[in-house]
Order: C-alpha cells, then structure tokens, then sequence
C-alpha cells in the first residue's frame, strides 16, 4: 500500500486558557490514501469539525502534527498554506457556498482563477470537470437556477477542479432532503473511487455508510473506527440477484 | 415472513415449477432469506392440500411439476395484499435485551456495549450501502448485469435493511445519551447516583441500578 495521501498524527487542539480552556481534539491519529473516503461521525461538541479544520489547514493544532501529499502543513508559513490548500484540497460546506453573481461553470473556475491561472484555461479546466462529473448540463447556470443537491453536486466539482486530490466535507447533505443527500454522497463516492482523498463529518449514520470507514469521536478522542472495507463478495451472503 | 404467501405471490405471476419458485423468491430478495428446496415442496403440498395451489398436468420428461394458483389462492393473496402486517406481537430482539440486561447487571460496561454496538451496525450498514450502489446501478441499468426490474426489488429490500441499520445507531444514540444524562441527574441527587459521567456503572455501585 503506498504512502497514505494524509496524516494526521497526534493532533491535540485546544482551544482558550485557564478555567475557559477547552480540549477539542485530544491526541487524534488518522490517516487517508487516496481513494479512501473516510466519515467522521460523533455527538454534537466531539471535535469532528475542529479535526476537519485542522486537517484541512483552516485551523493549526496546539501540538501533533497534519501532513497533506507528504507536505507537512505546521512547516508552512500562512502564504505557502494558503497556496497548498488552493492546489491540494477542497471544502464542501452544507451551505454550498456558491457565488450567486457567477455560473457553475465559473464558480468551479474561481479557485484556479485565484490561483493565478487564465481565465480561458481556468474555465475549459472547469468545464473538463463538470464533464467528468457528469454536470455539463448545469455550466451555464447561476445558482439560484440550481436545486440544491445541483449546486452541492457543483460544490464538489468546485473542490477537485484542477490538481486537488483531498476534499474535506463538513456536513454536505445537511441541508438536503435524504434522497438528494444521499445523490450527493453517490458523486463524492465516485470521486474518490477515481483517486481522491476524502474526508466527511456527518451525524447521519445512512450518510457515513458511502465511506470506506467511520472515525468515531467522543470528547475529542478516537473512540471507535470501523475498519476497513471487507470484500464485496463477504458482506451478504450472495450479494443480490446476479 | 410467510414463505407460503410468498411462492403465492409468484405463482399469481403464471404457473411455474417449484425450483423455479425458488430461485424467483431468492432473487427478487436478494438471497437474504435463502430457502431451501425441501422447504419450498413442503409449503407447496400443504398449499395443494389446501386447494389454495393446483398441480398442473403430469410431470415433465425432467421429472418437474408445474403449479398454478387457484381461484381460492388468489382470493387469499389478493386479501394478504390489502391487509397490513400484523405488527403488535414483538418479536424478541437480543440486542434490546442485552442493553436492558447490560444496565443492570454487575460489571459489565455499559458505555463500551454501546460502541461496540455501534461500530459493528455502522459497519454492516456501510456493506449494506455498497450494495445498494451496486443495486442502484442495476436499477438504472447501468451496471452489470443491469436487469431493471429484479434490481427495483433487491433495492427495495436493501433500503429495508438500511433504515432498520440506521434506526439502531439511532437508538443506541438514544440509549447512550440517556445513560449520561441519568448519570448526571445522578450527580445532583447522589442517593440515585449509579452510573459515572461515561455512563459506566461505578465498581463499589455495582448491581445497584433498579
């Protein structure tokens, strides 16, 4: 098995000082290849979207260590940070987050824009990725003429366009019905059966169930993890109608 | 579930033989209930017996019997069809017993059953959903062996097992915060107090819970 794609090792984050100090994360290890999604699920206050902002960059541990594509992310200064999570990651928020004023097309073009790459090139990279999405038919449409599950789908596609293999999902379907949230874990799923490293906080067990594992949190503590994925031909007996 | 309903059903669809009754209800299920052929002859001698079913003409060079259901059969299914399931006997359930069990009795851990619990749920439920990909793949005819029909019906009886997996993590959330939160009312009034923080029953309290 080749080098996992991220590494979180021994990440204790603690937030305030004194009788207001509080333990988010308490000593939490885990690792992501690519081609692994991994859900993160656990009470409300457990630390599950602090170890998402932590192994995204958004927010630095008081002690251990985040390693993303073997870049140590504490090593970085704020400007090569913010350029590692530009290139590397992608955040899927539960509020989609996507600029009203541009198309899909455009809105999965921004980050590259930003980036510093053309415009042209920006838009056809875009669009390569709504291709591979299967999404062509939503470019030219601005947000307000997308249902939800099809502004998060191209919430998706906006976190992988380009050269990003890691995308980290706080909550993605909480704002969807559970038919259209579940359409939506079906898209990130693929994405990482085509390679990418993902990593998803949810508290709906139906939803952690598209991941290869569950982390399960307590406290800011690690108490559980599902393990890997069993063969396909073990997990029924006979696996449905042939 | 009633497998003599179920060949019923099947049969409703056109006279067929009993290896073949078999192999539909397996298929239509997915395998989860797997019958075995000395149970599917059974049940169709007594739905014979029962004029519910009737033989069809004399055996085939193969030695196989077709069946075909009967007006009276079909009167049956037809008021199966129309009749809810009878939900109101509860069926015994170990994993309630083990918790309602695990509360009280000495020593045992009551927090740690819970995740144990949950981890093994979240794991089968997640097996359970890359079947359903599987399964929704077929239904939409893009997978293989896409057979749209037979896959519309493994993906019923998945999402059966899906919502039946979800609700238990459900509960045993339920159950966990209920046990915190008796543990800190437990706090305030210490003459309650059995359980810790961590919902654990305390080894000088032991076996007191009532």
């Amino acid at each position: 098995m080749s080098a996992p794609h991220v590494v979180v090792s021994g990440v204790t984050r603690v937030h305030g000082e004194g009788e207001a100090e509080v333990t988010a994360l308490d000593d939490v290890s885990l690792e992501i290849q690519l081609g692994e999604l991994v859900a993160v699920m656990g009470p409300s206050g457990s630390g599950k979207s602090t170890l998402l902002n932590v192994a995204g960059g958004l927010d630095r541990p008081t002690s251990g260590t985040v390693s993303v594509g073997g870049q140590v992310l504490g090593d970085l200064g704020p400007r090569d940070l913010a350029k590692l999570r530009r290139r590397r990651m992608g955040f899927v928020f539960q509020d989609y987050n996507l600029i009203p004023s541009l198309t899909a097309a455009e809105n999965v073009a921004l980050p590259l824009e930003l980036d510093g790459t053309k415009a042209r090139l920006a838009r056809r990279q875009a669009r390569h990725t709504l291709d591979l999405m299967d999404l062509m038919q939503l470019s030219d449409r601005y947000p307000d003429q997308m249902s939800g599950g099809q502004q998060q789908r191209v919430a998706i596609a906006r976190a992988l366009v380009g050269t990003r293999r890691f995308v980290l999902a706080d909550e993605p379907t909480g704002a969807l019905d559970s038919q259209t949230g579940e359409e939506v874990l079906r898209v990130l799923r693929e994405r990482c059966d085509e390679g990418v490293a993902g990593l998803l906080v949810t508290h709906e067990a139906r939803h952690a169930a598209w991941a290869d594992r569950v982390v399960f949190l307590r406290d800011g503590t690690v108490v559980d993890s599902t393990g890997g994925a069993d063969r396909p031909e073990d997990l029924l007996a006979t696996g449905g109608p042939r | 579930m009633s497998v003599r309903l179920g060949l019923m059903a099947l049969l409703a669809e056109g006279d067929t033989y009993g290896a073949r009754l078999r192999s539909e209800f397996e298929e239509r299920t997915g395998g989860t209930w797997p019958l075995n052929v000395g149970q599917v002859y059974t049940t169709l001698e007594r739905l014979v017996r029962d004029g519910l079913v009737e033989q069809v003409g004399e055996s085939d060079a193969e030695g196989r019997i077709a069946y075909h259901l009967t007006d009276t059969g079909r009167a049956e299914l037809d008021t199966w069809w129309t009749t809810p399931v009878d939900r109101t006997s509860t069926p015994r359930d170990e994993l309630t017993i083990k918790l309602a069990l695990a509360v009280t009795a000495p020593g045992v851990d009551v927090a740690q059953v819970v995740q144990h619990q949950r981890t093994s749920t979240l794991r089968h439920l997640r097996d359970l959903t890359r079947l359903k990909r599987d399964a929704l793949d077929r239904a939409e005819g893009t997978g293989e062996g896409a057979d749209t029909e037979h896959g519309v019906a493994w993906l019923l009886v998945l999402e059966n097992l899906v919502f039946a997996a979800e609700a238990e993590v459900r509960w045993l959330d339920h159950v966990e915060s209920v046990l915190a939160r008796h543990a800190r009312g437990a706090q305030l009034h210490p003459h309650i107090v059995t359980v810790d923080t961590a919902g654990n029953l305390p080894a000088h309290q032991e076996g007191t819970l009532s």
